[in-house]
């Protein structure tokens, strides 16, 4: 008992700059989502129920298009598809016969760092640690997100036309460092801004919602690229 | 057809949860397909770059602001520059972009 105490102490502590780096991010997402009408409330809402950025923004794109249920369903699949991945490497750290709902209390609390910092654990994972960085993260990524909404209604527009670029650097950020080191990688950056471009034109496509074409250029390309250039490392090292 | 918000974030909080929660109660091992390890490597930066252009050039009231936003970006982050920081940079761009940009006409 004590020892899941001092478990969940540290996940807590090592998740202090996971926390303040979310509640930034989360703020910018705030914005964005006060642009299709989304309440402070409802963004926190959804930021406790789903805390992962790239999956939000879809979201949030799916609500201001007005688009199907079934839409939302499998943009999330696809934007937070990772995950997948994630939660069968963390099923690797449990102790054998770990209570079922541990498990389901974990895996509900992944995010890229959360993930990172608990797979990186020593011996079996304590489901205290990831309950630890849990209970920081993801308030502050859920106040963040309500703060950016609240704020978006107040700021002047020039402001909020300013801060609506934060989320679009920060994806940049996140793709072109491994995009420098991995010529696939880049060129399939390239490639997606293209015919990301090309579609948004291009009559036939341009008339489905910004998702489906997000769903659809997403799983093409990645599909061809996984064909193409297949990988033989771990794939789970790196944050998004 | 109207929707409801409250319904869309279920659908979606439903969705990640499941995401999330299947495999590490369900599968319980390692995925050895080379094909989906790839795939699901290959998604979030596909998805993101699809996510990022055009939108970022329509998201600003002045396109061009847009462009050199993420000309900026780009560049700041293939130097390594923090991402907090790239999202600053692109942030101050637009500002100053769209208040220097209409006084060129």
């Amino acid at each position: 008992m004590n020892d899941n105490r001092k478990e969940l102490t540290e996940g807590m502590k090592d998740s202090i700059p996971i926390a303040l780096g979310y509640f930034a991010v989360a703020f910018s997402l705030g914005i964005v989502a006060g642009k299709v009408g989304l309440t402070p409330m409802q963004g926190f809402l959804s930021s406790i129920l789903n805390h992962a950025s790239a999956g939000e923004y879809a979201e949030f794109t799916v609500i201001g298009a007005g688009a199907p249920y079934l839409e939302m369903a499998i943009v999330i699949l696809v934007t937070n598809a990772r995950y997948l991945l994630m939660s069968c490497a963390l099923s690797q750290k449990f102790a054998p016969g770990s209570p079922m709902l541990h498990r389901i209390l974990t895996g509900f609390g992944i995010t890229d760092e959360i993930f990172g910092i608990s797979i990186a654990r020593k011996g079996y994972l304590n489901p205290y640690y990831s309950y630890g960085a849990m209970l920081l993260a993801i308030p502050a990524w859920a106040a963040g997100t309500a703060i950016g909404i609240a704020a978006g209604n107040i700021l002047p527009t020039a402001v909020v036309s300013a801060l609506s670029v934060a989320l679009y650097g920060m994806f940049l950020a996140i793709i072109i460092p491994p995009a420098k080191e991995d010529k696939v990688v880049l060129g399939l950056v390239i490639i997606s801004f293209l015919v990301s471009f090309l579609f948004g034109r291009i009559p036939v496509t341009a008339k489905l919602s910004g998702s489906t074409r997000t769903i659809l250029l997403t799983v093409v390309i990645s599909a061809a690229a996984a064909i193409c250039f297949p990988r033989r490392e771990d794939p789970q090292n790196r944050s998004i | 057809m109207t929707h409801n918000i409250y319904l869309y974030i279920l659908v979606a909080g439903l969705v990640s949860f499941l995401i999330r929660v299947l495999p590490l109660t369900l599968i319980r091992r390692e995925i050895k397909s080379t094909f989906w390890k790839s795939f699901l490597y290959y998604v979030p930066y596909v998805t993101l770059a699809v996510m990022t252009f055009p939108a970022i050039i329509e998201a600003t009231r002045i396109p061009a602001a847009g462009i050199l936003a993420l000309a900026a970006g780009l560049l700041a982050a293939w130097y390594g520059v923090s991402m907090f920081q790239v999202a600053l940079l692109c942030c101050a761009i637009v500002f100053v972009a769209e208040q220097l940009l209409p006084m060129l006409h």
